[in-house]
């Protein structure tokens, strides 16, 4: 086998894996069973498409793919932790709610 | 040559994207889940990233790659602590309740 040949069969043998990591890692976004679990499905998620880019860039000869990477990085790391903040808020928004729910049945 | 080492970085990061993944399906609670996600997915994009540094070659190129992998290296701890900590502080409250409730 030549070198090139190696090479187009490494790649498509790579975006296969990487499809069948991200079809896993959705099991764990459908399932559950926390927040919190599915937030680092999500994660996991993005860190596979910047993979997934990267070796397309290689498959496809063209490095333009390489932008997509670098910007998703950093959106994903945007959505990851606005997320992160926003299932820790969650949780203490549900407790004052509760609290003021139970002051206006004891002012009644 | 050189295409033989980009295919062996690419099959190894895919790999290890793979694995990051399965770990995240199979293992039993989040902080260990996180453990697999960070460490064995950030590996997994590093070596997919040195792959197409190799096989490019051309200096634009190389420091998008250097660039895009120090992000990834700078960003996955910390967004393992934000979870881990959002996850931490709702466990201390879920207990703090049920030590009050009884």
């Amino acid at each position: 086998m030549t070198g090139a040949g190696f090479l187009n069969f490494a790649a498509q043998l790579s975006l296969l894996l990487i499809l069948l990591g991200m079809a896993v890692a959705f099991v764990r976004l459908a399932k559950g069973p926390s927040l919190a679990d599915r937030v680092v499905a999500l994660d996991m998620m993005t860190v596979t498409i910047i993979s997934f880019c990267g070796v397309y860039a290689v498959f496809m000869d063209e490095p333009s793919f390489l932008d997509v990477a670098i910007v998703l990085a950093l959106v994903g790391f945007l959505a990851t932790v606005a997320l992160a903040r926003y299932a820790e808020r969650r949780f203490e928004l549900d407790e004052t709610e509760q609290k003021h729910a139970k002051q206006k049945e004891q002012d009644t | 040559m050189i295409d033989v080492i980009v295919g062996l970085f690419l099959i190894a990061g895919a790999a290890f994207v793979l694995i990051a993944a399965i770990g995240i399906v199979r293992l039993p609670d989040l902080l260990t889940r996180m453990h697999a996600s960070t460490k064995a997915g950030t590996l997994g994009a590093l070596l997919v990233m040195v792959g197409l540094a190799f096989y490019e070659g051309s200096g634009e190129v190389v420091s998008k790659v250097v660039a895009t992998s120090l992000f990834l290296l700078l960003t996955a701890p910390i967004a393992a602590h934000m979870i881990g900590r959002a996850h931490a502080r709702v466990m201390q409250k879920l207990k703090d309740e049920e030590a009050a409730d009884d």
